[in-house]
Parts: C-alpha cells; sequence; structure tokens
C-alpha cells in the first residue's frame, strides 16, 4: 500500500508541469483590441498586439529597458548638474 | 477636459494621464528610496485609475522594469549592488514568477482575481509590518541594554537576525558574498528568491516588498546594499515579467511609458537620498508604508463584501492610497533636499578652509 502510495505520488508529482501547461493554453482569455479608430503608431503597435502576442511581447522587452536608460541617462545628467558627490556614501544602520 | 484622458486602446479604457505620471513619479521616489518595484502602491492605483486587473498587474510590471534599471544604474554607483547575489537569486525569481503568472491566468479564468489577490496582499503586508516593527523594538532594546551596560553602541547593529541561524545551515555549495559581508548556502538566496518571486507573480508585485525585508532578515544583507541589490533583481526580473505578461496579452504599454517619464525622476531623487538616511531610518518608514497599504487593501475587501460601502470605501482606498504615496515622496524629497543642502554647505566650507 505504502509502495503504491509512494508511486503515485511521484508519477503526480512528474505530470504536475503537463497539467499546469494544459490548464493555462486550453481557457485563456483572449482580448482582441479595437484598432478601427486609431492610427499611426498607436494603431501600428495595438495591430501587433492583435496579430502576435510573440512580437508584442519582443516589442515589450526591447523598448522598455531602452526607454528607462534614455530617459534615466537624462536624469543623471540634471543631477549631476546639483554638484554632490554621487558616487560615494557611508555604511550605518543607526 | 478631454485632453486630460488617453486611450489605452488594448484594454479598451480612458485615463486620467496626469495620475498616470504622477503615480510614476512618486512611486519612481519611493522605489529608489525603498529598494522595491513599488507595485504594491501602482497595481491598486491603476486597478482605481480604471485598468482592469489583470491588465494593472502586467502594466504595473512592465514599467516596473524600466523604473527599477534608471534606480539601479545609481545605486551602483553608490557600490550599493551585490551583483553576484542578485544574479544567483534571478534563478529562482524567474521560476517562483512564472508559476505564479500561471497561477493569475487561472484565477482570472475562475473569476476570483480581485479577491484572491487582494487577500494575498493583506495577510502578506500584515506579516510584513510586524516583522519590521518587532526588528526596530529590537534594536532598540539591544542599544539600551549596551547603554545600560557603559558599552559603546554599535552603528551596524541590527534587531531581529533570522539570518544568523539560516546562515549556519551549510549545504554545499557555501559561497561568499564580500559586498554583502554575507557568507551562506546557495541554495538560501535561491529558496528565498524562488518564494517572493512565486509571491510576486501571484500578487502582481515585482518582488521588491518581499524580497527587500527577505534580504535583510532571512540572508543578514545591510539595508543600503539590500536596497540596492534588490532594485537590480527587480529590473532583470521585471523585464522576464513584462515578456511574460505581455506574451499573455495583459500589458498596456502606452500607460506604462507615460509613468516611465515620472519614474525616471522620481528614480534618481529616491536613489540619491538614501545616501542621507540611516538603514533604521529606511526600515521604520518602509514599516509605516506597509500599514497604510495593508489599510487599503482591506477597505476594497471590506467594500466588495458590503456593496452599500461600496463608493465610501473605494473612495477612502483611493485617497488613502495616493495621500501615501505622497507623503513618503515628500518626506524622501525633504531628505533629499536637507541632505544636499548640508553636502554643498559642507563643501563649501571646505572649499573656503583650504
Amino acid at each position: 500500500m505504502r509502495s503504491y502510495l509512494s508511486k503515485t505520488a511521484v508519477v503526480a508529482f512528474l505530470l504536475l508541469p503537463a497539467h499546469v501547461m494544459a490548464a493555462e493554453s486550453t481557457g485563456a482569455t483572449v482580448i482582441v483590441a479595437d484598432s478601427r479608430h486609431l492610427t499611426g503608431l498607436t494603431a501600428w503597435w495595438v495591430n501587433i498586439y492583435n496579430e502576435s502576442h510573440f512580437y508584442f511581447a519582443l516589442l515589450t522587452i526591447v523598448t522598455i529597458p531602452l526607454g528607462g536608460a534614455i530617459l534615466g541617462g537624462l536624469a543623471d545628467l540634471l543631477m549631476r548638474q546639483i554638484g554632490i558627490d554621487l558616487k560615494s556614501r557611508a555604511l550605518r544602520e543607526n | 477636459m478631454n485632453w486630460l484622458y488617453v486611450l489605452l486602446p488594448i484594454a479598451g479604457v480612458h485615463v486620467w494621464w496626469p495620475g498616470l505620471v504622477i503615480l510614476g513619479l512618486g512611486v519612481g521616489i519611493i522605489g529608489g528610496f525603498f529598494g522595491m518595484g513599488g507595485a504594491w502602491m501602482v497595481t491598486p492605483a491603476l486597478n482605481v485609475l480604471g485598468l482592469p486587473m489583470a491588465f494593472a498587474i502586467g502594466t504595473d510590471i512592465t514599467h516596473m522594469a524600466g523604473k527599477s534599471l534608471i534606480s539601479t544604474m545609481r545605486h551602483a554607483k553608490f557600490g550599493n549592488v551585490d551583483y553576484k547575489l542578485s544574479l544567483i537569486m534571478v534563478f529562482g525569481t524567474v521560476g517562483g514568477l512564472e508559476i505564479g503568472a500561471r497561477n493569475i491566468m487561472w484565477l482570472e479564468r475562475i473569476g476570483k482575481i480581485d479577491l484572491y489577490v487582494r487577500c494575498g496582499y493583506l495577510v502578506l503586508l500584515t506579516g510584513i509590518a510586524w516583522l519590521v516593527f518587532a526588528d526596530v523594538l529590537k534594536r532598540r532594546n539591544k542599544d539600551r541594554a549596551a547603554r545600560a551596560a557603559g558599552q559603546p553602541v554599535d552603528p551596524l547593529t541590527t534587531g531581529i537576525e533570522w539570518y544568523k541561524t539560516l546562515q549556519q545551515i551549510k549545504i554545499p555549495p557555501v559561497v561568499n558574498f564580500p559586498r554583502s559581508g554575507v557568507r551562506c548556502s546557495v541554495w538560501l538566496p535561491v529558496g528565498v528568491a524562488f518564494f517572493t518571486g512565486w509571491l510576486a507573480g501571484v500578487l502582481g508585485i515585482g518582488g521588491g516588498l518581499i524580497r527587500m525585508p527577505s534580504l535583510i532578515y532571512l540572508i543578514g544583507v545591510p539595508t543600503h546594499v539590500a536596497v540596492g541589490t534588490d532594485l537590480f533583481e527587480i529590473a532583470v526580473s521585471g523585464l522576464y515579467g513584462a515578456a511574460t505578461y505581455s506574451y499573455k496579452g495583459r500589458v498596456e504599454l502606452w500607460a506604462a511609458f507615460i509613468m516611465l517619464i515620472g519614474a525616471a525622476v522620481g528614480a534618481q531623487i529616491g536613489a540619491v537620498a538614501t545616501k542621507y538616511v540611516k538603514g533604521y531610518g529606511i526600515r521604520i518608514f518602509f514599516g509605516c508604508a506597509v500599514i497604510g497599504c495593508d489599510v487599503s487593501i482591506l477597505m476594497k475587501i471590506i467594500a466588495a463584501r458590503y456593496p452599500s460601502l461600496k463608493s465610501v470605501l473605494d473612495l477612502s482606498a483611493t485617497i488613502l492610497i495616493l495621500g501615501l504615496v505622497s507623503l513618503l515622496s515628500l518626506f524622501i524629497v525633504l531628505k533629499f533636499v536637507m541632505g544636499v543642502r548640508e553636502e554643498l554647505a559642507l563643501k563649501k566650507e571646505a572649499v573656503l578652509v583650504a
């Protein structure tokens, strides 16, 4: 009986990822964005979203760090104008 | 006043865009200071501004990746980032985040997403608030005891030291993290990262809210280094979160960019302000922020249960979250301004003496 239970537990454990994957692929809600009244850049990326979530994901992970680096660099330039030491600090808890 | 509203075409909602900029600025300041993405404030706030919860989570994680990158760039220059520890933790975080994101999609299908996310928040925030203040009290008692015994107070004394016990578990391989001054089994940061990553995926937060105290209390990283290290990890895992949520179609890229404009300035201010505040100062204000957020989430849960109170409680929760973001941001900006003035005055004095 114990052996049967442990084998069942091992099989259940091994099949768990497959169950999770299967559960996700069957019922995820699909959203289609209405791009009929959109123009220019907005229409372009909404169409990317509608046509392929993979390309939309690629667009996201390229533009977000790029945008962050550019905006961060600009903010850094402004911060340097203040004239404080931006390269060291004291480590204190109390 | 239509020009104050922007159409978010994927979610199909019109949102008050100055709210997005202000939110980005406030959370940028808070995130750069406390070492977290600030999603615990942004997700409910985006939901309040009109985005459906799944979109609020995805958009928030996406904006967080960019914002944390900005804060990390600044903290790295202060030497606050332990890259080795962070890169090891990324593996655990990404694994946990993916499982958490799948759980969210399942919750969305069965229609219970809002309730489960809010209840999860409530339990988690209460636990963290307790931990922070218990730690502060314990540290104060230690200081008092040291003074009573006529010994000097150690500036690096901490209250709760669970990390000392955990560091004794030497499951190989055991690794040194010189920047943090920590030596422990590699499975400790990986395990902590996996759990916090899973929570992050389920609750739609970057994980900083849980990981920052976890780095301090479970791994033993000094507060300032915990802030910088956590931000680097948020930037990496947030990017993964952005990829997985956008692949699942739950990201409003336009809203993320609008928020990033405010966050770029805020993140710099928050990160530089840590230079002027002691570790326990950061911990205490972190605890206050957590309590405020906890109360707002409780209001949301009560509002969902009692529809007659919904409008009053929803409004109160919105005011509380936005008020909290404003107050904390104001406090951090104040510390920043005071610190900068003091430093510039000292510099001037040194020049005059020379």
